[in-house]
This record gives structure tokens, sequence and C-alpha cells, in this order.
């Protein structure tokens, strides 16, 4: 695993797409904190911008990167090695390499700003983890999707559609459905539907650690009100990571029985 | 020795292999031919591990294939395209298969042969497809296996790589190998094969020499005895729904 691993991180370490990824963060964090010369707001901002994006890039590259080396893989299932270690080498190579360019966009301004060692710093680096959890979580959907089907327009539609449900249409959703039974009590409903979506996991991750409640909203006051900020944030994460073992599991049980 | 019993596999509802019987002992090139759709892949698949079989047995040098990878150490894949990662140069996708397999091998002679030294440094994805094709045939042939199969391998090449692939093969059955392949280029199967297997609608329709062959079809060129075979297949099945 730790072989293929090695071999795709670095044929995707050095594609023109690592670099574009790279440099949008890096323009992006460097204008946003030069411009509001505030962390706190810098980081406000650069999360809605990361829970929108990083899902995103993660669901394109994740099925586009398996579509594009499924000749690879069928050259790598001829040599002696577990087809299950293909795939998560594979797998771990494209987040690995995604992920490296978001830390390294995000982290260098941060840097050179003086973030290292600013009471602002636990701030950062959990917005940090909030997009390193969801590149993780969307590359494994995407996987999870395209392994499913052969067809390659098919598999495209269906991850954008799984990324626009979980990133724009979930919210509307929500909203609505508190909206006509508000007469209830909704704290357990709003409770269940944020853990089962992990967008929202990551924007609640990065609110607690902000505390700023005018910006949590009503599932993250509830989130708050419940389960309180630190044991709130343990949660989260621990369903953060949860949305990324379900799907790499899932994908991995698919390519035990798996004709290629 | 590669033993296949009763070996069934469908794609949907598409029977594709319907009991396939095939014992390949002696060493030398056997060809597997048959008309598009007759499950030559799905038998090579299945004997790589690729394609998971509904039912029946398969072993290589007397390993169960099932659920196992150790045994492709003994064998080198040709595949029909040949696509690598993009960004990685000849001789690193080399290094990393070589890597992989945690062996030792000689490319040299090969990329020599072939060629293929002005490419090494060059990204995969700037060489053409012959030239790919040329850094797949260096990649199965390096490792000295003792089973080699492959699977439509004169895709894309010109005429002096192909004069160097069939001289290659050649050398590799004075060798000892044991060499499957398929192709739809009948003159190179006269060309080379010591056993021919033809598949028909999943089963295998016959197994025997190019003369036996011959002799039942009363063709001399083989191109024409299995045009026979094909037609005289359809005929029958027209009788029978008529």
């Amino acid at each position: 695993m730790f072989k293929i691993f090695k071999y795709s991180f670095f044929d995707l370490v050095r594609s023109r797409w690592s670099l574009i990824y790279f440099l949008f963060f890096a323009i992006t964090a460097t204008a946003l904190l030069y411009l509001s010369n505030d962390v706190g707001r810098a980081v406000t901002s650069l999360m809605n911008v990361i829970i929108i994006l990083c899902p995103l890039i993660g669901t394109m590259f994740g099925v586009m990167y398996y579509y594009n080396s499924r000749e690879f893989v069928e050259l790598l299932l001829a040599q002696p090695i577990k087809r299950q270690s293909i795939l998560m080498g594979q797998y771990l190579g494209l987040t690995v390499s995604l992920f490296l360019s978001f830390l390294l966009g995000l982290g260098l301004p941060f840097i050179f700003y003086g973030i290292i060692g600013s009471t602002s710093m636990s701030n950062f680096i959990v917005l940090l983890l909030a997009g390193g959890l969801l590149t993780f979580t969307f590359v494994a959907l995407a996987f999870l999707i395209a392994i499913n089907n052969e067809n390659k327009i098919k598999g495209f539609s269906l991850a954008i559609i799984v990324w626009l449900f979980l990133a724009v249409l979930y919210d509307g959703l929500f909203l609505l459905s508190l909206f006509m039974f508000e007469e209830y009590p909704l704290d357990k409903f709003s409770l269940i539907m944020t853990v089962l979506n992990p967008i929202d996991l990551s924007r609640i991750l990065v609110m607690l650690q902000l505390d700023v409640s005018a910006m949590l909203g009503y599932t993250g006051a509830v989130f708050n009100k419940f389960f309180g900020t630190s044991q709130g944030f343990i949660i989260s994460l621990i369903c953060g990571l949860l949305w990324i073992f379900a799907p790499v599991g899932l994908m991995l049980r698919v390519a035990r029985r798996k004709d290629f | 020795m590669i033993t296949i019993k009763a070996l069934k596999k469908s794609f949907g509802s598409n029977q594709v292999l319907k009991g396939v019987d095939l014992e390949v002992t002696e060493a030398g090139i056997c060809a597997v031919l048959g008309p598009n759709g007759s499950g030559k892949t799905t038998i090579i698949k299945s004997i790589l591990g690729m394609v998971i079989p509904d039912s029946g047995e398969l072993s290589v040098a007397n390993q169960n294939v099932k659920g196992q990878w150790g045994y492709r150490k003994l064998i080198g894949y040709l595949p029909q395209i040949a696509r690598f990662p993009e960004n990685l140069t000849v001789l690193e996708v080399i290094k990393m298969v070589k890597d992989i397999r945690g062996e030792v091998a000689d490319e040299q002679p090969l990329i020599a042969r072939f060629g293929l030294e002005p490419f090494l440094n060059s990204r995969l994805r700037n060489l053409s497809g012959g030239t790919r094709q040329k850094v797949n045939i260096v990649l199965c042939f390096m490792f000295d296996a003792q089973y080699i199969i492959l699977d439509e391998p004169t895709a894309g090449l010109d005429p002096v790589a192909l004069i160097s692939l069939k001289s290659l093969i050649n050398e590799e059955r004075d060798r000892g190998k044991m060499i499957l392949l398929t192709t739809h280029i009948m003159d190179l199967v006269e060309e080379l094969a010591d056993e021919i297997v033809f598949l028909l609608e999943g089963k295998i329709f016959f197994k025997g020499s190019l003369t036996d062959m011959r002799e039942m079809t009363g063709e001399i060129k083989l191109e024409r005895s299995i045009a026979k075979i094909l037609t005289r297949n359809t005929q029958q099945e027209a009788q029978v729904t008529a």
C-alpha cells in the first residue's frame, strides 16, 4: 500500500492542478488576511470558502482520478499485490496531495502574517483540520461512487449531485423542515441532521472553536447547548472521522468483489 | 501449469463463460482465439484475479488463485491498452513496478531492443500509444516470469517493433516459458502458436495444434478455417431456430 501511495502521490504532486489548487488558496488567504487585517475574520471568511471548495475539489478530483487511472490499476492488479492495497494507496495518494496543496496554500500566508505563537493559532489549526476532514471524506465518497459506476458520465453526475446535495440543498431542506415543524421540539432532529452532513459538521467544528455565537446558526446553537463547547467539539470531530472511515470501508468492501 | 475447471462467469444477464475446462501443461505458446465477446479476456482476467469467477476452480502452478495475490509473482502480463500515471517518467514507472514486485529485473536489454532510450526521461503523457505499448512490453518481460500472458500484444506497434516482439516471444518460448496469447491477427498465430484454444460462446470449441485445426476444417489458412467454423455455427443456429 505504501509503495502505491508513494508513486501516485509523486505523480499527483507534479500535476498542474495541484499547483493551481495551491495558488488559489495562497492568493485567497493572503487577500483576506491583508484586507481584513484580522485573523478571526479571515478564518471565518476562509471557512466559508473551504466548506464549499474542499468538498467540490475532492469530489471532482476523486472521480476524475479514479477513471483516469483505471487502466493503470489493471496493470497493478496483475502484480503480486492485494487489490485493497492498490485502492487504498491511490486514495491516500490523492487525498494527501490535495491536502498538502491546501495546507501549504493556507499555511504559508498565515505563517508570514505571524500566526505562529499568536492567540489565534488554535483557530487556524481547527480551520486546517476542517479542510482536511472534508478532503478525506469527499475523495472517499467520490471513489465509492466511481467504483460502483463503470459509466463515467453517470459516475460524474452522481458525484456532483452528492456534492450539490450536501453543500447546498441539504441546508435549504433542513431549514424548510425546521420551519414546517416549528411547533415540535426539534433539538434531537436537528442534531441528527447535522451529524448526517459532513459539511455541516465541519462548519460547526470551526464555529465552536471560534466561539462566535452569532454565526453558530440554529444547529450550532443546539450543538453548543446540548454538548457544551468542548464536548461538542469532540463529538463533531468523531462524527467527522466516521464520515471518512465509513466510505473508505465501503469502498474496500466493494473492491473485494469487483471485476476489473 | 495453468488449470481451469468448470469456470463460469456472467456480467449481469450476459453469461460470458459457460463452464470452461482448460489445462495448459506444457511450455510453449498457447493461442486463445475466438470471435469478439467469446470470453478470451475474461479468462485471462480470471487467471490474473481481476475478474472474480462465479464458480469453478482456477490454479496457477498448483496454487489456487481465489483470493490470493502472491502467485502473480510468477506471471508477466501485457494488457491491451497501455496507460500509466501521466506525470511519471518511463524510468520511474519501470522503477515503480520493480519496487512493487520486489524482484530483480533485467530491463536494459529490452529497452535497447525496443529503442526506448530516448524516452526514458520523458513523462508518459507525452508519449504515443505505440511507445507506451513498448514500455508495457518491457514491464511484462523484464522479470523473467515463468508464465507470460499477452492480451492483444500487437496493438499500436510499428512493423519494426512487431518483429522484435515476435522474436522476443520466440526466445522466451525456447527458454521454456508458458505463454498465453490472445489475438485477432491469424498470421501471428500461424507464426507463433504451438497450441490453439478456440472459444465459442463461452465454451471451448476446439483445442489442439494448428495441423489438427487444418484437418478438422480442411482449410490451409487459419483465417479461413476459423471463418468456416463461425459461419457453420451461425447456420446451425439458424436451423435450430427455424
